[in-house]
């Protein structure tokens, strides 16, 4: 599964990174305590957060993460965004909650890699 | 805790400044600056932000007008939910004598919708100081919060809890060098008054000369 058919089935709004949309997606994670998915997150995954502080875009392009999803309508600022792009980062954005999306996420086939 | 009984523990404990630091919260620090007039303790109405992020930021400033400009802005970002004091515990406001003034019953545990790096540069704007509390406990601590230091947080210093030391904080978060790393008791009852303290070089006891000995290095930790 690529990042661009998530978008669709989920119906998100492509935030930043909108070159990278074609990437592979090997999994799912979430969790909002950055230290957290620094230490579980996975290479390939998507990871579902609340948080949209810049240090989120720093740890996706670190771990290579497929995309990030940004739920509830957390606003994006102006500079997460710029550096998403820089990073080539997909940002992904959700009026839904995170238990939902993970929800669709499964439905749609992905699993978490433990 | 009520206001005389803090001054009087403050004392006891030695420290001649010490700031009052509620959870989004401001409006007891009138009560302890007036309890404290007289006895020589300089107290600073300050505030224990939880921001967007959910990180504890400590924000200190000279006055109350500072203090109240302050939580005119935090107040205005907070949910606007009432406090469950049966859950959460009571928030009173209390006068200099420890008496009862009213019960605030704005919901102040959650977090309020400002980012970090937003509450840093209004607090300064203000003429406060913003210092992350606690930055490596696990619970509102920016490093697990955040993963890490952001790069360019505009902050002159970091507070750490007593679980680690100034030395191994810089190491294991890779902490900016400019960055001083000071140490508070984070006292939520009396007895925990004075438990940790650091010790400033101060021209004045302002919020200014706080900031120009934390640049200048001019403090030590002193761990009871």
């Amino acid at each position: 599964m690529i990042v661009r058919e998530i978008v669709q089935a989920l119906g998100l709004q492509v935030v930043a990174g909108n070159a990278a949309l074609n990437r592979q997606i090997t999994g799912g994670y979430s969790a909002d305590l950055l230290s957290c998915v620094m230490a579980r997150a996975k290479t390939g995954n998507v990871w579902v957060t609340l948080q949209a502080h810049p240090n989120v875009v720093a740890i996706a392009a670190l771990l290579e993460v497929a995309a990030v999803i940004i739920t509830e309508g957390v606003p994006v600022p102006e500079e997460v965004i710029a550096k998403a792009n820089a990073e080539k980062v997909p940002l992904l954005s959700t009026p839904h909650t995170t238990f939902w999306v993970v929800g669709q996420l499964t439905h749609l086939g992905l699993s978490a890699q433990e | 805790m009520i206001p005389p009984l803090i001054v009087e523990r403050a004392l006891q404990a030695g420290l001649d400044l010490i700031a009052i630091a509620d959870h989004n919260a401001s409006a007891n620090a009138a009560a302890v600056m007036d309890a404290a007039r007289g006895t020589g303790l300089r107290v600073l109405p300050g505030m224990e932000l939880l921001t967007r992020e959910e990180v504890h930021l400590v924000c200190l400033f000279d006055t109350l007008e500072q203090s109240a400009a302050w939580q005119f802005e935090v107040d205005r970002a907070l949910p606007n939910l009432r406090n469950r004091a049966e859950a959460l515990g009571e928030q009173f406001v209390v006068d200099a004598a420890g008496d009862f003034v009213r019960r605030d019953e704005r919901m102040r545990s959650i977090a309020a919708n400002i980012a970090l790096e937003r509450a840093v540069a209004r607090v300064d704007a203000l003429g406060g100081l913003a210092i992350p509390a606690h930055i490596d406990r696990p619970a509102y601590g920016l490093i697990p919060t955040l993963g890490f230091f952001p790069p360019g947080l505009n902050v002159v210093a970091a507070e750490l809890s007593r679980r680690i030391s100034a030395a191994e904080a810089r190491r294991r978060f890779r902490l900016p060098e400019n960055i001083a790393l000071i140490r508070a008791s984070d006292a939520h009852w009396l007895d925990a008054i004075g438990s940790a303290v650091t010790e400033f070089e101060l021209e004045t006891r302002s919020v200014e000369s706080l900031r120009r000995a934390l640049k200048g290095k001019r403090f030590v930790i002193r761990d009871a």
